[in-house]
């Protein structure tokens, strides 16, 4: 579905991502892990398109992606949460999640002036699925800004599905969470892959890396070091001295 | 009374001015090519009515078209920069017009005196209300029907789906392009409805003052069209009227007893009241308390 050929993204002299080659099959959940500044994030700034690439080349579904544009990704099924949750913080929960309703399937079904200035029953009750999902109902008319840290993330996990995302790339969902938190996180992960969604899940939360994938890609300065299922990934002697560390046996 | 008719005539088209800049506004554009479209919108209406003798309804839309066209032209370049080059761009362009303007020439005979557009002397004799004989009341009362007309559609804008992805560009871009939002595509429809909204206020200038020219539509204009909306605050339309209505009626006819000094005030009650409002003079709690008192609580 999705596939890196030799993607390189230099920021000067630094070597953010170098030749990195990585596929991701349909319906799969792949890790990408790596120390802090391995080049995690660049890539999935590169494939969602915020930076481009100093050179190799990035298929989904077999298109070449250089040439579409941000909001065009989205469009063909690529959505995404920050590492630095980004949400629209003055609207409301329920706004995030229209607004975030671009998909083209959503452009098919409803004309131009109700898909921008209306609010019909069926918008109404897929973005009521989207907040049951993420646990949010009872908050929907609150200021985005004013949710606790746990319930924005959550938030912005449900405005990437509010795009109806083939391919998700979750950019340290997990970061700040507590343990019941990343539990709750996994189940929902783990809910999405039954839906069909191709997940890319960046993150430094071994708990839930190692639970919810069915493969993993370490990164060490912005290569690719090792790749292979989480059992192998924790038995890889290379990853344990760049990466794990002194965690190794957790 | 005249003298409040003609103050409430001032109020009402300089809602206009503000509310075209309130719309870019909300999607984190800062924009100084107001003043221009305010001027093309009057020249236009009044080289209609004037010249080919049409009616003020149609001549106004047409206004509005034109400003708004011309808005949307300026908008693809013009919006592809951001920050302090985007103030710089509009800047230019508004100038632009104004010096367009200055230099305009259109004069045609009407009897024994030449009517139209004369460079820096400007348009005179814009005389559709004299001639159609209508009260400084009922010139007063049309401004605020469209200035009312105006502010319902924004107002319904707002609340609509296209006003909450207004303000999501204007919270995050990357994070509104991320989700599929098409920049270019909203900040420019933004623009081009600003551009309507000043042509329709430029015409409706032009003929209660029935006398333009090119400096009615200077750098200063611009500025008050952007200072309007953000002394008032972006929660809702009514912070661009209050703004108005504070600046206009208060600042400027208010305090003219005070002669000379009333220029200095004048920037030190605005600063002032950024300091004691700094979301503006109508900002969200306001709106929600005068919901409250107003909408019986109909969403709490």
């Amino acid at each position: 579905m999705l596939e890196l050929h030799q993607v390189s993204r230099h920021f000067g002299g630094v070597r953010a991502v170098d030749a990195l080659s990585l596929a991701v099959g349909e319906g799969e959940i792949v890790g990408l892990i790596g120390p802090n500044g391995s080049g995690k994030s660049t890539t999935v700034n590169l494939v969602s398109g915020l930076f481009p690439l100093t050179s190799g080349r990035i298929l989904f579904r077999g298109q070449d992606l250089a040439s579409v544009p941000v909001h065009r990704r989205l469009g063909l099924g690529i959505a995404r949460t920050f590492q630095n949750i980004r949400l629209f913080g003055h609207l409301t929960v329920w706004q995030n999640l229209w607004v975030a309703q671009n998909s083209p399937e959503d452009r098919a079904r409803r004309g131009f002036l109700a898909r921008w200035l209306g609010g019909s029953a069926g918008v109404r009750r897929e973005i009521g699925e989207l907040l049951e999902f993420a646990g949010l109902a009872p908050k929907q008319d609150e200021l985005a800004a004013n949710l606790a840290f746990g319930e924005q993330r959550r938030l912005e996990l449900a405005r990437a599905l509010a795009t109806r995302p083939k391919l998700l790339l979750l950019d340290e969902p997990a970061a700040g969470m507590n343990s019941e938190e990343i539990g709750q996180l996994r189940e929902r992960i783990l809910k999405l892959r039954g839906r069909g969604v191709t997940i890319l899940l960046v993150e430094h939360v071994m708990e839930l890396v190692m639970g919810v994938t069915d493969r993993i890609a370490v990164l060490n300065f912005g290569q690719k070091i090792a790749e292979g299922t989480p059992a192998a990934i924790q038995a890889d002697p290379a990853v344990r001295k760049a990466y794990l560390g002194g965690e190794a046996t957790s | 009374m005249d003298f409040y008719y003609g103050l409430a005539q001032i109020i009402g088209v300089h809602t206009l001015l503000g509310l075209s800049a309130y719309i870019l506004l909300l999607t984190g554009q800062v924009s100084l090519a107001q003043a221009g479209f305010f001027a093309i919108g009057a020249y236009v209406a009044g080289m209609l009515t004037v010249l080919t003798g049409w009616p003020l309804l149609p001549a106004l839309a047409v206004g509005g078209l034109v400003g708004a066209a011309v808005a949307c032209a300026v908008g693809f370049p013009a919006l592809r920069v951001r920050g302090l080059m985007l103030v710089i761009a509009t800047l230019a362009f508004g100038e632009g017009v104004r010096l367009f303007f200055f230099n305009f020439d259109y004069q045609i005979a009407r009897g024994d005196l030449r009517v139209g557009p004369l460079g820096g002397e400007g348009f005179r004799q814009i005389r559709y209300f004299p001639e159609n004989g209508w009260t400084t009341l009922e010139v007063m009362l049309f401004i605020w029907a469209i200035v009312a007309t105006v502010m319902a559609v924004l107002w319904w804008f707002d609340r609509s789906r296209y006003g909450a992805v207004l303000r999501a560009v204007g919270e995050d871009e990357v994070a509104a392009q991320s989700v599929g939002i098409n920049l270019t595509a909203v900040k420019v429809s933004a623009m081009t409805i600003g551009g309507a909204i000043a042509g329709i206020g430029g015409g409706l200038y032009a003929h209660y003052t029935t006398h333009i020219e090119h400096t009615s539509f200077n750098i200063l204009v611009a500025t008050f069209a952007l200072a309007y909306p953000i002394v008032g605050g972006l929660a809702s339309v009514f912070g661009t009227l209050a703004a108005v209505v504070f600046v206009q009626g208060f600042l400027i006819e208010g305090l003219r007893f005070l002669g000379d000094w009333r220029n200095l005030l004048f920037g030190a009650l605005i600063v002032l009241a950024m300091n004691l409002r700094p979301h503006g003079l109508i900002d969200a709690r306001v709106l929600a308390r005068l919901a409250r008192a107003f909408g019986g609580g109909r969403r709490a």
